[in-house]
């Protein structure tokens, strides 16, 4: 996973670039939170654009940093979410909360 | 009357999460023989990768056991049998039931079952407590059948040309 932080926009851009599924999850979700905590964002944006697999871990996953910003104020929102990935996503609802941005 | 096309195989690998990948990998891989197309190999993946999990999570709850997948194509369809001996499952319908997970601490999302049962044409559950679970789940690959008449008629066009 990869991070970029805006300061100015106060947006953390998180990059994922592992297969999503319930092994890789672990380690995602422990690199998320460590960049979240460290820069306290308003705005995060989890970017899927190298994510090449992922099952129903990403929703746990998603739905997981979705309580956490939420916690601290801010909002989530992802992109470049590919066809099966929405398949996923929209099966669960969690695009409500989470919206997909492009 | 033409023999319908049949092939077999068996995987077995202990339930360490950094298998699931190597699973769905190789049934996918198995898969391709019956000319899927991405999405349908996307959907095979996901459907193992959630079984595979499931035995891994639920089934052993991280003890470690063995896992086993057995593949079977008839046809174009594809059965893929995934199986373990862990604790099993007390009731199945409500772990079937979408969103509800017996490990929500784990970020578990509660769609395993969800999902297999959307991306599978079919999908049964059968466990007993303290024995172990079998899912199986089968695909139909649809590609279009050619027609015995087409290659006749294919045929005689090449023999009018000589």
């Amino acid at each position: 996973m990869n991070s970029k932080y805006i300061a100015e926009d106060k947006l953390l851009i998180l990059e994922i670039t592992e297969e999503i599924d319930h092994h890789q999850a672990e380690k995602i979700r422990r690199k998320a939170d460590d960049e979240i905590t460290k820069f306290m964002p308003r705005k995060v944006i989890l970017d899927f654009k190298d994510v090449t697999f992922m099952d129903s871990a990403g929703i746990g996953m998603v739905l997981g940093r979705y309580k956490m910003i939420n916690m601290i104020g801010g909002k989530l929102e992802m992109e470049n979410v590919s066809v099966p990935l929405k398949k996923i996503f929209d099966m669960s609802g969690i695009t409500q909360i989470c919206p997909i941005i492009s | 009357m033409k023999n319908i096309y049949e092939n077999e195989m068996k995987l077995e690998f202990i339930s360490k999460s950094n298998n699931e990948a190597f699973a769905r990998i190789s049934v996918a891989t198995f898969a391709a023989q019956l000319d899927p197309t991405i999405e349908e190999i996307a959907d095979i993946k996901t459907a193992v990768s959630e079984a595979v999990t499931n035995a891994i999570v639920h089934g052993y709850e991280d003890k470690e056991g063995v896992v086993k997948v057995i593949c079977k194509i008839t046809g174009n369809v594809i059965t893929i049998e995934i199986s373990d001996s862990g604790k099993g499952i007390e009731d199945i319908e409500k772990a079937k039931r979408p969103l509800y997970t017996s490990k929500p601490n784990l970020e578990r999302s509660g769609m395993g079952f969800t999902i297999m049962e959307n991306f599978m044409d079919e999908m049964n559950v059968e466990s007993i407590v303290g024995l172990g679970t079998k899912v199986t789940m089968k695909k139909v690959i649809k590609k279009e059948e050619i027609k015995e008449e087409d290659i006749a008629e294919v045929l005689s066009q090449i023999n009018n040309m000589n």
